[in-house]
């Protein structure tokens, strides 16, 4: 399988404080990679540095075989980012933030894809609905379209169901299982939901203190540290000071 | 290059604009309260004074130009705290843009936000004050766009202050014109500034675009030097403050503002 995420040993210094220090990690195509870690783990930065917002300190990044640091506005076209801490424009409509979005991301065919994106996402009734007005899980689903709009080859969620009722919870994660499955993208999923990380991902990293202090399918991580599920091992990891400090 | 990107950009903000009667009343509410109390100010004065032939024109057409210049700076300023206040920002920066298309979707939104403002304004002149801005002739349009192009220079400025320090920058966006205002010597002649002052005031391409409107008005000439001045010292400016503007991008996405923007 083809790695579109290439991390090569990337660190990210703010003056003296090192955020992430010097981490590398792959995700194939069709793949859905869990990020975990306490708050403050370096989950977040490492995301920037993914979406460019961020510089790193050192190290590369590679988006199918594209540096980022000289191909930042042709790796942006193929990627797409959702999080709970980021919102669409409320006062436009729903179908207004995905035809504006549209336009950003150069889509060929938008209203074919806000058409698309609207069945598969069931926001079709919501789509002349003030953004603003919006439930939890509407806007979520909203975002989710959003982030879709362009097709991407590689899709990074933050907190993706953070705040979802676990019905809206479950469509979201049914929904990514299937897309990924339909369009073999690769996902990096930042997520304190160990279910949900236990159910999408093939592999996971474990961070902590900006470095990556396990990694393994979800399933050999629970033996390995002789544990019944991944919160168990995420709390021993996390609380865990003189292994791995 | 991208028009279809910078459209896109251009209808985010139309559409807010579009969407809501209090957005567009604000557009054209406070210029024309400006005129209107600036239009009773200069009558006053006209009856009391011998220093302008035509008090109430010069006033009321300097005061028409400053708004503008106001508007716009203010307008563009607008437009990139709207992404801040909607926790928008960080969507805006991960989508395929480049700085250039995010800057010229911008400039073309604030000048459509000015004239909006700006149109009734200057209706309001002609019927209330029997006062037409278009005496100016055809150089009005020159200083227009000198007053455009400085009006966007700062808004530029003002976007690269919030793009390295975050919206905590917020107030200085807010105050800028008033500090300049002084300098600008909108409603009095140069002179009227002590020395250190119009030392300043001649770095600035306010003063040549005023004095050159009042120099218009009042003595029915045209001095071209201070046409081209203006438009050379907002060269300067606006080259500086597009330089400043990649420096603060680049400078954000070191420190992290662009993915904490909205804290």
């Amino acid at each position: 399988m083809k790695n579109l995420i290439e991390v090569q040993n990337i660190k990210k210094n703010y003056g003296k404080k090192e955020a992430v220090k010097g981490i590398s990690f792959n995700v194939e195509e069709d793949e859905i990679l869990g990020l975990l870690g306490p708050n403050g783990s370096g989950k977040t930065t490492t995301i920037g540095m993914l979406l460019g917002l961020l510089k790193p300190t050192s190290g590369q990044i590679f988006i199918n075989n594209l540096k980022l640091e000289e191909n930042r506005i042709q790796i942006l076209e193929m990627i797409n980012f959702i999080s709970p801490y980021i919102e669409l424009p409320k006062k436009l409509t729903v179908k207004q933030n995905l035809y504006v979005y549209s336009k950003l991301y150069k889509v060929k065919n938008i209203k074919e894809r806000i058409e698309y994106l609207s069945e598969k996402l069931r926001i079709g009734e919501l789509l002349n609905s003030i953004t603003g007005e919006l439930s939890s899980g509407q806007k979520n689903r909203v975002s989710l379209a959003k982030a879709l709009v362009n097709e991407p080859k590689v899709l990074l969620l933050d907190e993706p169901t953070a705040s979802l009722d676990p019905e809206v919870g479950d469509f979201v994660r049914t929904f990514l299982e299937d897309y990924k499955k339909e369009k073999k993208i690769s996902i990096l999923l930042a997520s304190h939901n160990m279910n949900e990380v236990t159910r999408l991902c093939k592999s996971v990293l474990m961070m902590k203190n900006g470095e990556i202090i396990d990694q393994g399918k979800p399933e050999d991580l629970i033996t390995k540290h002789g544990r019944t599920n991944l919160e168990e091992v995420f709390l021993k990891l996390s609380r865990s000071k003189s292994e791995y400090n | 290059m991208s028009i279809t990107r910078i459209y896109g950009l251009f209808l985010r903000h139309f559409y807010l604009i579009t969407r809501s009667f209090p957005r567009i009343l604000d557009l054209v509410y406070w210029p024309s309260i400006q005129i209107t109390l600036w239009g009773f100010i200069s009558n006053f004065f006209a009856t009391h004074t011998t220093y302008y032939n035509n008090a109430v024109g010069v006033i009321l057409t300097c005061a028409i130009l400053y708004d503008f210049l106001f508007r716009t700076s203010i307008g563009f300023n607008m437009l990139f705290l709207e992404e801040i206040w909607s926790r928008n920002f960080t969507n805006l920066f991960i989508a395929p843009m480049k700085i250039g298309e995010i800057l010229t979707s911008l400039v073309i939104t604030a000048l459509i936000r000015s004239l909006i403002g700006l149109v009734p304004a200057i209706l309001l002149t002609s019927p209330l004050f029997g006062i037409s801005i278009l005496d100016l002739g055809i150089f009005l349009f020159f200083l227009f766009l000198s007053l455009y192009i400085f009006g966007i220079t700062l808004g530029i400025l003002v976007s690269s202050g919030l793009l390295r320090f975050g919206p905590s920058f917020e107030n200085i966006a807010w105050s800028t014109m008033f500090l300049l205002a002084p300098f600008g010597c909108i409603y009095y002649p140069i002179e009227t500034l002590p020395e250190i002052f119009q030392k300043i005031a001649y770095i600035l391409p306010l003063v040549y675009i005023f004095e050159e409107a009042r120099n218009i008005l009042i003595n029915q000439t045209v001095n071209i030097q201070n046409v081209y001045y203006a438009f050379m010292w907002n060269a300067f400016y606006f080259s500086l403050s597009i330089v400043l503007f990649y420096y603060s991008f680049n400078a954000a996405k070191n420190k992290g503002t662009l993915i904490n923007m909205g804290e």
